[in-house]
């Protein structure tokens, strides 16, 4: 009787969530003319992700993947008190968000809204709950059932040689090109900004001060030391203010775009060469500590104050001839918003720390796919603090000078003619208020979402008075972590040429070893440095070639991770459920196939490598053209080589499905034999 | 006898923020520290902590963060 009431109170429960999310999504998808407010959006973010994770999370498994919460993990088999460990599923699920969230869902939602709010908001729903999730939490089970193997490794294992080698290539490339683009936003955000600058340049010190208080003051105190480095933080963005208004040392730290490239990267080398638990381990425990802050604080502030979205539903731009970045909403909404959605890069964690942690196979479906919907509700804020901005002053701040002029007058007039209003005066009046000397031109998507969410802050606490602390509170969180990816990054990317190297070398395969430390370094720094300079160098932004090629990299790896999880789905003769990865790694090939298609064959100079090249080389071609010229014709070789790996692991794998279905292979996954778990109820 | 509503959401209030707490405490690497001296019979020290972060170095290092 009371088994039967709580059944209809839970059919009425989710009845009501479908029909709550149902209108929600009507609302933001079908709503035209008038501004809708962000609550919308929450309101249908939050009802896709409670039916995503409810019923499709669970139709997965327990049909697809039937997960055993009797088989031990490898964290209780191999249990050895540092990498193996059983862990709380609620830790292992912050241990594992702490670790997916940067600054992708935060940059690409803000750069994608050029389309207007609703193309961005539909993908990242969708791409969350039928594709991102989903990849993330199969990928984090089938980890864990070989003994938290990496992606690279069960690729090479099921799909064969060449999927191994695909993954390890594709991680290298998303790593230099990802630290190049994130470098640029850094660059794009910081350039003539003394406050900004300042406040960022203390972040290093800082960061040596709890290294050193780390290791000789108080020893492991990391939660102590990290609220001291965020005290000392917040003392330089109010330290930033003084700097900013002094005429004396303001020009000391406004520095040109370039000055601050160079700057950048040979704070990357040191970085990666000098002892982690100096400045690397400090920076990554200050960056953590504010990201985690701010996100909570941002969602609380869009809760409060629910601003008003200004962007329309849907703007000209999807037929291509965006500012900000140039191509069709289809496929380029899809690459430039990849983190949100869907994001190669996870796997990765998905099959690195996490699978080491986890207690008990049920758990995943929590972690795996629920930390990955926590993540696209952090790409949906970025798309409320963009849109909440009126789309004059967004296209203000997100176009570059090449495109609406370099001038405020001839920038206002450009954007105004496209139909959304804004004068020069008024984007001085906000350069103003946020401590700034000009918004105009600031490409990257960076002081988009700093000004967007400073407005969103400044309306709850403290008002317009101290919007231009929000502001550049903002811009240190983005830059912050943004640096603390590129420091990792370098590092990662470092190891793996060393251990690459080692087979030809030795000696080079030794990670405490100066020479290759130096010579690595130097070498990774170089390639993203390379794409960095040909950004900052480039009068369309450089995001508009950047940003597409970090998508189509990232893109290119979650295409191996599904290839991964679909041939292991057919080999556990579960073919009949393998549409669950197919259609999302279908949809990834069509939108990446085509994205890089535009990318290199497209006739618009703006979209196309080659078209661009031909053009440059029709006038007078002195040195700087020559450079721009080898640099098109560059980026459409790294565009056509990106494209052949994911053609060669698609024909590795669809060879594999083949064998496998036809009963010429052998079926036999490769996971670890089953062992009865030992761990009680409450210790699981 | 059964626990009142008022013990139970205290009871359920003091858990969460134990998680949290212990949460935080993993992904700062406390509590992996506490491990390291639990496991190397060490009290800490600059000495222990600088093993420690030695041990740490290669797997951090080796951790990709995301984009």
């Amino acid at each position: 009787m009371l088994h039967g009431m709580n059944k209809t109170l839970s059919i009425l429960l989710w009845a009501a969530v479908a029909c709550l999310g149902a209108a929600a999504v009507g609302v933001v998808a079908v709503h035209r003319g008038e501004p809708i407010n962000a609550l919308w959006l929450v309101v249908a973010a939050a009802c896709c992700y409670a039916f995503g994770y409810r019923f499709y999370s669970k139709f997965i498994a327990a049909k697809i993947l039937a997960l055993d919460a009797l088989r031990a993990t490898p964290a209780e088999r191999l249990e050895n008190g540092r990498d193996y460990l059983v862990t709380n599923k609620w830790v292992v699920f912050g241990h594992h968000f702490a670790a997916i969230a940067g600054p992708g869902p935060l940059v690409g939602p803000v750069l994608a809204a050029q389309f207007g709010y609703l193309p961005g908001t539909l993908w990242v729903l969708a791409g969350a709950v039928f594709a991102g999730c989903v990849q993330d939490f199969v990928i984090l089970l089938f980890s864990v059932r070989r003994d938290g193997k990496s992606l690279t490794e069960m690729a090479k294992e099921e799909i064969g040689r060449v999927g191994g080698f695909v993954a390890f290539g594709a991680v290298i490339a998303i790593l230099v090109i990802l630290l190049a683009v994130v470098a640029l936003i850094v660059v794009n955000a910081l350039r003539d900004s003394p406050w900004g600058t300042f406040t960022i340049a203390m972040t290093i010190p800082i960061a040596l001060l709890m290294g050193l208080y780390l290791r000789r003051i108080r020893p492991g105190r990391v939660l102590e030391v990290s609220v001291l480095g965020f005290i000392l933080v917040m003392l330089a963005i109010w330290g930033g203010q003084w700097v900013s208004q002094n005429p004396e040392i303001a020009p000391m730290f406004s520095w040109r775009a370039q000055t601050l490239a160079i700057v950048i990267m040979f704070y990357g080398f040191a970085a990666s060469a000098m002892p982690v638990w100096l400045l690397l381990a400090p920076r990554d425990y200050l960056s953590t500590f504010v990201k985690l802050g701010t996100i909570g604080l941002l969602a609380i502030g869009i809760l409060v104050m629910h601003p008003t979205l200004h962007m329309p539903a849907l703007t000209r731009f999807v037929d291509g001839t965006g500012p900000v970045f140039a191509g069709k909403v289809f496929p380029f909404a899809f690459i430039t918003i990849a983190c949100g959605a869907i994001s190669g890069f996870h796997s990765l964690i998905s099959s690195g720390t996490t699978p080491k942690l986890i207690a008990r196979e049920t758990q995943t479906r929590m972690i795996g796919y629920g930390a990955m919907m926590a993540e696209s509700l952090v790409a949906i804020m970025a798309i409320i603090a963009a849109c909440v901005l009126q789309p004059g002053v967004y296209f203000a701040i997100n176009s570059p000078a090449g495109i609406v002029g370099a001038t405020p007058a001839a920038a206002a007039a450009t954007i105004s003619n496209w139909g959304f209003p804004v004068s020069a005066a008024e984007m001085q009046a906000l350069a103003h208020a946020v401590g700034e000397q000009t918004l105009f031109n600031r490409t990257g998507g960076a002081p988009a979402f700093a000004v967007g969410m400073a407005r969103i802050f400044s309306q709850s606490l403290g008002g317009e008075r101290v919007m231009a602390i929000w502001y550049h509170f903002a811009v240190m969180f983005e830059a912050l972590f943004i640096l603390t990816v590129l420091d990792a990054g370098t590092r990662v990317a470092r190891f793996m040429v060393q251990d690459a190297l080692g087979h030809v070398y030795k000696p080079l395969g030794r990670t405490s070893w100066y020479p290759s430390i130096l010579a690595t370094s130097a070498l990774i720094v170089a390639g993203w440095g390379y794409f960095l300079w040909q950004g900052v160098k480039d009068p369309l932004g450089g995001i508009n070639s950047l940003w597409p090629l970090f998508g189509i990299a990232n893109q290119l790896l979650a295409t191996v991770a599904l290839c991964v999880a679909t041939t292991i789905i057919i080999k556990m003769h579960r073919a009949k459920y393998a549409a669950v990865t197919l259609v999302p790694l279908l949809w990834l090939v069509a939108v990446t196939f085509t994205a890089s298609w535009h990318k290199i064959f497209d006739p618009s100079p703006r979209i196309g490598f080659l078209a661009q090249a031909r053009i440059l080389s029709a006038g007078p071609v002195n040195p700087a053209v020559a450079r721009l010229i080898f640099n098109n014709h560059l980026d459409a070789v790294v565009t056509a080589t990106l494209i052949v790996m994911v053609a060669l692991v698609l024909f590795e794998s669809a060879r594999q499905w083949a064998g496998v279905l036809s009963g010429r292979q052998e079926t036999r996954v490769k996971e670890t034999s089953f062992v009865m778990t030992r761990l009680s109820e409450e210790q699981g | 006898m059964i626990p009142s509503r008022k013990a139970r959401f205290v009871s359920a209030l003091r858990t969460s923020l134990k998680t949290a707490l212990e949460t935080l405490r993993e992904i700062f690497d406390e509590s992996a520290y506490a491990r390291f001296l639990n496991r190397t019979s060490m009290t800490s020290s600059t000495a222990a902590y600088a093993a420690f972060s030695r041990e740490l170095e290669d797997a951090k290092a080796r951790r990709p963060k995301c984009c």
